[in-house]
């Protein structure tokens, strides 16, 4: 396992980001400045941090409604996400998406989709329109446990290696969807098995591991760049917080939530990079101080930001506005 | 003075298909049964030779993988068009279709365009029974974010796919399967048509025939027996069915003071009751009588040849309608 | 100092039942640290405290139940001495405006408040049993109540069948035609009429019942000019002098004509108000007062006045007056009419104040022709003038509007021959 000068503190402050990012965010909604669902990433940050530098800015990216720690690892500004959450102007997607609905076309983020396995058909077309045009982008499509029991994983998966496409089927294995458990919804857990099963190439990674992560990831988008056909990856990882804010998480134990804690991809990367050397304690601290700044920032442009007018209520629903009906002569 | 060639509504949509793929290295055609096969209605068939396998593409049975694909690939700059079976299936792909392809402009600020073309036969007439016969139209028709057009003559066959495939929002196209075989002549020049506009297929001043899709061809000879019995109908084809294009609606029914909604949809939370409801709000001081409406009878198509013509609005029930409204 | 509050965890959570403390007095806190357990209707939540600090004073009891925003604890700050906190606010009751704070929404644009009416809808009366109104469908009301058809009347007549816009404009042209015919006084032949005492009394409603609804509904501005018409009418008389009886062309005619062409220069007097509108009318028809002989009067239209040469429009005049006394109006004479034109010159009258005929929105007119004497050039000499009055509708036009009528019918006047 090697690492670049630079890296360590690149990958230890995306993921110190994420979570204080987060932090602030359920902070908010308790205050009552964000609303709708919320779904936090705490825990899962390795798979953001660690998977999104190896792709490239051409790629295309599409997410779930746990996304914020994607957006900010592909550099949408705090300050547009948090925005978006208050549901102002000012936010990455104009105030209509909220916090399940992230998007940057600018990065090519394509968000944001709210709807279990909602985003699988489409990351297939995205990378079709890269196959008949030649080129050599790749698509990722992140995607949770619970989207594979959906038909939609399945007739995506079939397409993408029917075809051949370079598509990324990017499986953030949290082990509940929602609070059913992996075992108590799927027949075989073995997800990478499901893959095999139309032909697709197929690993599992340490999510708690951002190096594991990273490494696997350039690996895999290396391979599919070449033009080896779509790839699924299973990063075996953990939410260390409820489902959503409102949510008592009466279906698992808090000594499996304890246990996992332990794991935290954060403290483990901060010890690894510290006996290493890789970072010395005031480098962690410099990283801390940064974010809090950033996350200030942020919360300041979200709280400045504007509200559209109601005039504007009906805007975006179609580029050429339907014909209202002429006054009455 | 243009000359016409003699064609059908099948050959005209493959003309349309033909002039995309042509036109528009972006577009291709992706559905199932649609290149080896010839297309399930023989609509695209030949075009895969045309074009190679990689323009007009089979696909599996998979209706959500395949339509949001073409989501998918239109999001990224392609200009796809897929074919559905039929209605009945689509519902398979409301998914992609409704929470996709209609909201993503919409929640992503105006950031994202999804210049996709769905295309799907839809209506009864063939006893396919209760899972290959509906109308559901307005299932479409009822979401904002869509554009869904029905053709219903040659022209229209021939134009709505290129004018739908410029548009930068989705776009849906529902093709009577009964009106694949109709014959006619179509200008050796047609080309592509607006998708915004109704059309008066037939003016008259005593009463407004509201159609559209398979049942203006049934109204149209409603109107001619209707004339035949000294009565002047108008006969409306509204070619695009969200946006409605309330003007031509209102512009009719001020003009006959009688309208008479004629739809293959199931009447309860129909197209047809959108658009009495339109006329009550936009033209209430011009009626002259209770609207009226002739639509399918609220059963799934029944198999039996005379049950499912009890169960769609034939030319009778339209003339008697008509007769009704005209006597108030 | 820190106030730990009741969160919000969803829209659809109002408040929780407080179950139990995690921290202590004098405890350190760190951000993020679970605090209490809150029990909500999905279930027990630990709830995290997002300040650093240490716990100053525990409010919140076991077993009551918390809005959303309300204070629990006191937390004291870093650098705070948390004893003095506690003591400080040991009169503090947890305030009850809390969960007003918590609603930062509440700043957004306030939504549709303007969706409600600004004024309550009318309800009918709530005494009596209201009378249903007749069976009517809606463009019969409407034309009903353009040609002043009694629908009450119309419906007892048809015996409650559904009245359509035929059967109005049949209503209308019979009692036009009636009405004029008041003085053959054949009542007794029409059957289907609408019942009325008379028809000099039915007249007499039907006017009665225009002229109030004007009265009511138009507020009228008027305005006066004396017109000199001299030069108009030595060119009327040496048109006329070739001419036999028959074809010669009365000042009346000249007059419609000079008022149909001015119109065309200031539209917005010309069309009709309807449902809270104005509707220009392209068209330039003009109601002319007819006085019948049996008493009473009807305004029948010269249909397109601006468009007739001078002879067609005596023709159009002569035929509808003509008409009008012999009770054959149809009804479109009676109900096109886009503006009238009222001239009372040879009942001697100087100066008319019109009432405007709804659902129009201008009434024109004309007194007498008399000899004056003017100045002209320095020198006094004699000429023929006539006082012009506009009655306007002030909802759709304004002063200037009339005045620029005024002018330009005066232009008209001075250059006859004009086209």
């Amino acid at each position: 396992m090697s690492i670049e000068s630079g890296e360590a503190h690149r990958l230890l402050w995306q993921m110190v980001r994420i979570r204080r990012f987060e932090e602030k965010c359920a902070e908010l909604y308790s205050a009552g400045h964000i609303r709708g669902f919320l779904h936090l990433y705490i825990g899962e940050e390795a798979i953001a941090a660690g998977a999104l530098p190896e792709l490239r800015a051409d790629d295309s990216i599409l997410g779930t409604y746990r996304e914020h720690g994607h957006a900010l690892a592909r550099g949408v500004p705090a300050g547009a996400i948090m925005a978006e959450m208050f549901g102002k102007r000012e936010g990455c997607s104009g105030g209509r998406g909220g916090s399940m609905h992230l998007f940057d076309v600018s990065r090519r983020f394509f968000g944001g989709n709210a709807i279990v396995g909602g985003a699988l058909p489409l990351a297939v077309g995205f990378a079709l329109a890269e196959q008949m045009r030649g080129t050599d982008r790749v698509v990722a499509c992140f995607f949770g446990e619970g989207a594979m029991a959906e038909g939609e994983f399945h007739e995506s998966a079939n397409l993408a290696a029917l075809w051949k496409l370079p598509v990324m089927f990017l499986c953030e294995n949290n082990l509940y969807a929602m609070g059913t458990a992996l075992g108590r919804s799927q027949s075989n857990v073995d997800l990478c098995e499901k893959a095999h099963g139309y032909g697709m190439r197929a690993l599992s990674v340490d999510g708690m591991d951002v190096l594991e992560v990273r490494d696997a990831m350039r690996r895999a988008v290396a391979s599919v760049r070449a033009g080896e056909g779509p790839i699924f990856v299973e990063f075996r990882t953990y939410r260390f917080r409820a489902h959503s804010m409102f949510d008592p998480e009466l279906y698992r134990d808090k000594a499996e939530v304890a246990a996992w804690r332990q794991r935290c991809p954060i403290e483990r990367f901060v010890r690894t990079a510290l006996e290493r050397e890789w970072l010395d304690d005031a480098g962690v601290a410099a990283i801390e101080s940064e974010v809090a700044a950033e996350i200030d920032e942020a919360v300041a442009i979200a709280h400045a930001g504007t509200w559209e007018p109601l005039e504007a209520l009906e805007r975006d629903v179609y580029v050429r506005a339907p014909a209202a009906p002429a006054a009455r002569a | 003075m243009s000359t016409t060639i003699r064609t059908t509504y099948r050959e005209a949509l493959r003309m349309g298909l033909r002039d995309a793929l042509a036109r528009d290295e972006r577009a291709f055609l992706m559905g199932e049964d649609v290149a080896h096969y010839g297309g399930t209605y023989a609509v695209s068939k030949s075009l895969h030779g045309e074009f190679g396998e990689d323009r007009v593409r089979d696909t599996p049975l998979s209706e959500s993988g395949f339509v949001g694909a073409g989501i998918g690939a239109a999001m990224n700059g392609m200009r796809p068009i897929v074919e559905v079976m039929t209605v009945n299936f689509s519902l398979l792909a409301l998914d992609q279709i409704v929470n996709n392809a209609a909201t993503l402009r919409h929640m992503s600020g105006g950031q994202i365009e999804v210049p996709v073309v769905i295309r799907m036969t839809t209506g009864a007439g063939r006893q396919l029974a209760a899972q290959h016969s509906h109308s559901l139209e307005v299932w479409y028709a009822h979401v904002p974010g869509l554009r869904v057009v029905a053709p219903a003559t040659l022209a229209d066959a021939r134009g709505m796919l290129w004018t739908a495939l410029q548009d930068p929002d989705p776009v849906v196209i529902f093709e009577h399967a009964m009106l694949l075989p109709m014959e006619g002549e179509l200008d050796a020049d047609a080309g592509a048509v607006d998708i915004d506009h109704a059309a008066v297929r037939r003016p008259g001043t005593q009463l407004s025939l509201i159609t559209y899709g398979g049942s203006l061809h049934k109204c149209l000879e409603a109107a001619e027996v209707l004339a035949r019995e000294g009565v002047d109908a108008e006969v409306l084809d509204l070619r695009t069915l969200r946006p409605l294009d309330v003007d031509a609606i209102v512009a009719s029914v001020t003009k006959t003071r009688r309208a008479l909604v004629v739809d293959e949809g199931w009447k309860t939370c129909s197209l047809a009751a959108e658009i009495m409801a339109l006329i009550v709000e936009h033209a209430f001081y011009d009626l002259d009588a209770p609207l009226a409406r002739v639509c399918s009878a609220e059963v799934p198509i029944p198999y039996p040849k005379h049950l499912e013509d009890a169960a769609l609005p034939q030319v009778g029930r339209i003339v008697a309608a008509a007769c009704e409204v005209l006597s108030r | 100092m820190i106030e730990f509050r009741m969160p919000s965890l969803g829209a659809d959570m109002e408040d929780g039942v407080f179950v139990e403390w995690c921290v202590a007095p004098g405890e350190p806190v760190a951000r993020g640290q679970v605090a209490c357990v809150v029990e909500t209707q999905k279930g027990a939540i630990e709830v995290e405290i997002w300040d650093a600090g240490t716990v100053a004073r525990l409010i919140a009891e076991p077993g009551q139940r918390i809005p959303v925003g309300q204070t629990m604890a006191i937390v004291a700050s870093a650098g705070e001495d948390w004893q003095a906190v506690a003591t400080s606010t040991a009169t503090l009751a947890a305030p009850a405006a809390a969960v007003a704070a918590l609603s930062p929404l509440a700043q957004a644009p306030a939504a549709p408040a303007a969706g409600l009416p600004s004024q309550p809808a009318r309800v009918p009366a709530a005494t009596g049993r209201p009378a249903l109104p007749p069976r009517a469908s809606p463009a019969a009301r409407r034309r009903a109540a353009e040609l002043g058809v009694d629908l009450d009347a119309l419906a007892a007549a048809t015996a409650g069948a559904p009245i359509n816009v035929a059967e109005v404009e049949r209503a209308a042209a019979t009692a036009a035609a009636r009405t004029a015919a008041t003085g053959a006084a054949e009542a007794g032949a029409t059957a289907a009429a609408p019942a009325a005492a008379s028809p000099e009394a039915a007249m007499r409603a039907a006017i009665a019942a225009a002229m109030t609804r004007s009265k009511r509904e138009i507020p009228h501005y008027y305005l006066g000019s004396e017109i000199e018409v001299e030069r108009a009418l030595q060119w009327l008389e040496e048109f006329n002098a070739p001419r036999p009886l028959a074809q010669r062309v009365l000042f009346a005619a000249l007059a419609l004509r000079a008022v149909a062409l001015a119109l065309r220069e200031v539209p917005d007097l010309n069309g009709r108000f309807v449902d809270g509108r104005f509707h220009r009318s392209e068209a330039i028809h003009v109601g002319v007062v007819t006085s019948l002989r049996g008493g009473g009067v009807v305004v029948p239209a010269v249909h397109d006045a601006d468009r007739l040469t001078l002879p067609e429009l005596m023709a159009s005049l002569r035929d509808v007056v003509a008409r009008a006394r012999s009770g054959r109006l149809r009804s479109s004479d009676l109900a096109d009419s886009t503006i009238t034109l009222t001239n009372l010159g040879d009942l001697g009258v100087e100066t008319v104040y019109g009432v405007i005929y709804p659902p129009q929105v201008a009434l024109v007119g004309l007194g007498r022709v008399v000899s004056r004497a003017a100045v002209r050039g320095g020198a006094i000499v004699a000429t023929r003038t006539v006082n012009a009055t506009l009655s306007g509708d002030h909802r759709v036009t304004d002063g200037l509007a009339g005045a620029r009528f005024l002018t330009a019918l005066r232009a008209r006047f001075d250059d006859p021959q004009a086209p």
